[in-house]
Order: C-alpha cells, then structure tokens, then sequence
C-alpha cells in the first residue's frame, strides 16, 4: 500500500513541459532519492509535494488523501533546504520551536520538546547560538531537526548536503540516514551527487527531461539501468552501440569489437535489434596476455588516471574508448602507449534497449 | 599588475591620504573651525561662564521645547513607519513595473526641493486652498484652521521624511531571502503569525536605520516647522533661530544648538552599539 502517491503530474511553464507525466508510489519509511542533472524535473516535483509549484495536471497523495489543494502550510511536510533557511534572528531551539509554536504547543512544553529534537540530531547544548554563530554542518542538523519537530508526514530533503565539504558530507549522510531510521519517516531526497544517492536510499528514481528513466533498488539501477542515460549518469560506464546477433544464443555483434556474449537482458530481444552494452569499468581486467575463459580484445592505453588505491586505465580498442578500473597495485604493470589485453566475462556485459 | 596594486596598498603610503585632503580641508574650514566657535560662543557669549546652560536645562521654555522637539520627531518618526512600511512592502513585493511606479514617486518627491514641497503644503491647506474650499464644499461651515497648526507641520514633516523610512526598509525587505518565508510556511506558518515571527522580525534592522534617520533629521527641522507650524508649538532648531535673528543672543543660542548636538550623538552612539549587534542577523 502506498503512502506518498504521485499521479500523472505534470507541469508546464508556457511552452516548456517541465515535468512529463509523472507518476509514484513511495512506501510509508521508505527513503527515495530524486537524483538527475539539474533542470531534470527533481525539484519541482519536490515543490509541487510541498506545495511551493501547483502541478498543470495530475494529483499529490498523502495516505490516502489528496493534498493537491492544500496550501504549504496545511500540508505538515517538514522541509529541508539547500540553505537551510534557519531563521537568522532566532536562536537553534527558537527555530526548532518554531513549527510548534505554530501548531499552538505552549512555550515551556515546545522548548523542551525542541531541545529533545536537538539532541536526536547531536547538538545538545548548542541550543541557545543563533544560526551564525554555528558551522555549515551544525545549521544542517539544525535545520533537520525543526522539519522532523512537529512529526510531518512526510520529510524533503533538497540537495542539503551540496553545502558542506566533502568529508562533513560523508558524516552527515550516516547521521540523516541513522535519524530518519530512527524516526521511520517517510523521505523524500534530491540531489545530483549518484555516490550519495547510491549510499543513502532505499530506492532511487532518475529524472531526465522532466521524466522519471527508472526507479529501483541503487544496485539495481547500478547494475540494470534501463537506458542509456540512466547507465552513463550513474557510475562510470563503457556503452557499447550493438547488434542482436542471436537473441537465442544471446549473442550481439559490434563492428569494431567483435562479438560479445551476453548473460541476460530485462527486455525480450529479436536478432537484428540495435542495442547498447553496458560493461562496468570494475567488471574489467586488464593484463599483458590474453586470459582463458574470459572475452579477450586488445586496448592502446592512452591515459592512466591515479587515485591511489585504485586507477582509471582509458585506452583504445578498435574505434572504441574503453574505460577500465583497476586495482593501484595493479597498475604498475602497464604504461601509457603500450598495448595490453582487457577481458571480461558474459556476466559482466548488460543488454540496454533504450 | 596585480603584484604591483598590492604592494601598493600594503605599505603605508602617504598619497592615499593625499587624496583626501581637499575634504579634509574643506571639512576642517567649513564644519569642524565653526562648530568649535559655536561650543566656545557657548561658554564665553556674553561672558565666561556656565550661565547660558544652566539656563537652557533649567528654564521652563526650554525644556517645553525641548521635550516638544522630542516629542514631535518621535510621533513624526511612528508616522513615517505607518506610512513607509506598508509601501516598502508594496514596493519590495509586487510585479516589477508597480514596484518602479511606486518608486519613483517616492524618489521624485524625495528629489523636489523641500522648500518647495513646504510651500506646496502651505497653499494646499491655506485658507483660500483646495483643502478648506473642499470641507467648504461638502457643507462645513467653520472648516477648522489647518495651516500653522501642529497638524501641518506634522504632516509636512512627515511628507518629506517618510521617503527615508521607504528607501532603509525596502531595502532590508528586497534582501530576505524568499526561502525564508517558504521555510516559514512549510513549518505552518501563515498570515499574521508569519508576519509577526518571520517577517517582521527580519525587517528590523531597516525599521532601525529608517526610525533613527527620520528622528535625527527631525529633531533639528528647521525650514518646515518655523513656515508651517503653530508659533506656539516651536521646536528647539527653530528657538535657535530666534534667539539669534532675534535677540542676537548668541551664547543662547549656541548653548541650545550644543545640547541638541550632544543629545543626537548620544542616541546615534547608542543605536550604534546597539545595531553593531543586530547586524549580526543580516
């Protein structure tokens, strides 16, 4: 049974169809990622649930109930900011006060109840600083903490983490994970950033053009994206353009490489099909000398990026770039201009048909 | 290029301040050299002593003046607000070309030479005026007296301050960040509980700057109140006036003019130290 419920929503701006029948179901507790590039259609449909965009067509439900017609502040949806958006003449537990203050709570049973929130979040004793006198990472919490204050229905969370530095980012993404666990409530997120989506959700859906490509299970729009885009925007990515060579023998067929045996595919496929292969960079080996039992072709290294543990091979096979990541140590076998082998297995290469 | 400008700016040059000094004289002959002779005229006018002070703090005339002074410019300065703020709002927050309407009626009327937007007051309430004809018209007899009363200057005073008021408080509004209110609403605020907690809280620091502009200028009005107020109701800029047109009393009047001096200090220092604070929100 679905809790949050997007139906056939769709918003125009003149000409411009910013978002293209759009449709939904979150679970109650589930935590969902709107992640695309930006103008993708994630946060208008995160303002159109809360109220900020009034949809062209279509209709928002919250357990059960219509809340399209709701103005922002009877829709109890606690909102996180890019911001934050703290209150500057407030101190932290006037700001987390604030949403019940709103609700009639008296002040003495309202602050008390805001300090309790302060401390969930990790910021016990920080109450009394107003939000200038608190780090990036200290009005995030903050800002968290009053959205969650008043128990909403539901929590948005709009790219709150592009704000911070990469290492509070990380800290942070635990600690949102670990409070909305605690708290169950339902979660709604946007972002750009693929690693914080894969790290944080239970489910994520990708918007492009003012569409939704795929909602699924992070692994499962890792390791089966259903398009192109979807395969190219999420981790890094070797797309093979192809032809259905055999849809029995499940192989394809690309000009300048050859065969390729593929284990499965999501969509049923006829011989003859243009299709695109997807082979993850990780799900490549690379080595000076072909390897028994694996699909063998020779790559020109042309570039090695470094990242310590682990590098980044780009060379040349036939007329196309492949990418291949391999382990640090690994790396030292081979430099930029030689010729080595890279190999795969069927596992490793996915049938995309769009 | 760059290399150059610094190295420049990091060592103490003399030329910088070079550049200031035309002000600085122009300042030091016309500002600083005629306010010290009118502290020592305060002091020494007609004789060495404390004489003029003691009568400007302990007469009665004075001190009605003076609390008039004060009084007017702070009814002045509610005025200002009642009339600024909803037109600030208006200015910060409705379709652009409104907005620039708005302003620039405001902006033309700051720009109109206030002498001459006096005399227009004293030709629009005068008694042969539009004002007292239009009361005539509509059947009262004994139209009350509106020119030379408290009323007029008021009015006036405020016509020609509340473009101040207008400009500090649009100013702090056309800043608030709209996700502010956003946030505000999406926390359940609405109407006049978001005004009142969010909204107005956040424009205070232009109610600030606006109210104390409005009541220092007012406080030393000169032209307005002596052309269209009641000669019973003076304030301290214009007894200053008389004291020395009038009775060439030049001590008096210096020793007026240093105490409405030091008293304005005294409230800038104060809202200084105060809104030193209250920066911190913006």
């Amino acid at each position: 049974m679905s809790y949050l419920q997007l139906s056939d929503i769709t918003k125009t701006y003149g000409h411009f169809t910013a978002l293209d029948n759009v449709s939904l179901s979150v679970d109650k507790g589930e935590f969902v990622t709107f992640l695309g590039p930006s103008g993708s259609g994630k946060t208008t449909t995160l303002m159109i649930i809360a109220g900020f965009e009034k949809a062209s067509a279509g209709t928002v439900e919250v357990g059960g109930q219509s809340i399209s017609q709701l103005a922002p502040h009877e829709r109890n949806i606690g909102i996180v900011f890019q911001n934050y958006a703290l209150f500057p003449h407030k101190t932290a537990v006037e700001n987390v006060y604030f949403p019940l203050q709103m609700r009639g709570v008296s002040r003495t049973q309202g602050l008390r109840q805001a300090e309790d929130m302060l401390s969930l979040v990790g910021l016990k004793g920080f109450g009394h600083r107003h939000p200038k006198e608190l780090s990036g990472g200290q009005q995030q919490r903050v800002a968290l903490a009053r959205a969650l204050v008043f128990e909403p229905s539901l929590l948005l969370l709009d790219e709150p983490l592009g704000a911070l530095d990469k290492n509070l980012r990380e800290q942070m993404q635990i600690e949102i994970k670990r409070i909305q666990r605690s708290l169950g409530v339902t979660t709604i997120f946007v972002t750009h950033d693929q690693s914080e989506a894969m790290s944080m959700s239970d489910r994520i859906v990708v918007f492009e053009k003012g569409r939704i490509e795929q909602a699924a299970a992070p692994l499962d729009i890792y390791h089966r994206p259903q398009t192109s885009f979807v395969a190219a925007f999420i981790g890094e990515s070797n797309l093979i353009p192809a032809t259905i060579s055999s849809a029995a023998g499940k192989t394809a067929e690309n000009p300048a490489l050859g065969a390729f045996d593929y284990a499965g595919a999501d969509n049923a496929l006829s011989d003859g099909q243009k299709v695109t292969l997807l082979i993850r960079p990780e799900h490549i080996k690379l080595s000076r000398n072909p390897i028994e039992g694996r699909r063998n072709v020779r790559m020109t290294v042309e570039t090695i990026v470094n990242y310590g543990d682990n590098a980044l091979v780009i060379g040349r096979a036939g007329e196309v770039t492949m990418r291949v990541r391999v382990l640090g140590a690994d790396v030292v076998i081979i430099k930029e201009g030689e010729e080595c082998c890279i190999s795969w297995m069927p596992e490793s290469v996915f049938v995309i048909t769009k | 290029m760059g290399m150059s400008l610094s190295r420049l700016t990091e060592k103490t040059n003399i030329w910088p301040w070079l550049l200031l000094a035309p002000l600085g004289i122009y300042m030091l002959i016309f500002f600083v050299v005629p306010l010290a002779d009118v502290a020592i005229m305060s002091f020494t006018e007609p004789r060495v002593s404390l004489a003029n002070y003691e009568r400007v703090l302990t007469g009665a005339l004075y001190q009605r003046v003076f609390v008039n002074t004060f009084l007017t410019a702070a009814f002045v300065t509610l005025c200002c607000l009642a009339v600024g703020y909803p037109l600030a709002y208006l200015m910060a927050h409705s379709k652009p070309r409104t907005a620039m309407l708005i302003l620039l009626l405001v902006t033309m009327s700051f720009w109109t030479s206030f002498l001459v937007r006096t005399y227009s007051w004293m030709v629009l309430l005068g008694n042969n005026g539009p004002l007292i004809a239009f009361l005539q018209m509509i059947g009262i007899d004994q139209p009350p007296q509106l020119l030379f009363t408290r009323f007029s200057s008021t009015l006036a005073m405020v016509h020609i301050l509340a473009p101040y008021m207008i400009m500090n408080v649009y100013s702090v509004m056309k800043k608030i960040d709209p996700v502010l209110i956003r946030s505000a609403e999406s926390l359940g605020a609405r109407g006049w509980s978001l005004f009142r907690h969010v909204y107005l809280p956040l424009t205070a620091p232009g109610i600030a700057n606006g109210s104390v502009l409005v009541f220092v200028i007012c406080l030393g009005f000169y032209v307005t109140p002596v052309l269209l107020g009641s000669p019973r109701e003076q304030m301290i800029a214009g007894l200053i006036g008389h004291q020395i047109d009038e009775f060439l009393a030049f001590g008096m009047g210096s020793a007026m003019a240093m105490v409405l001096l030091v008293v304005t200090l005294i409230i800038l220092t104060i809202y200084h130290r105060r809104f030193g604070l209250d920066k911190l929100w913006g």
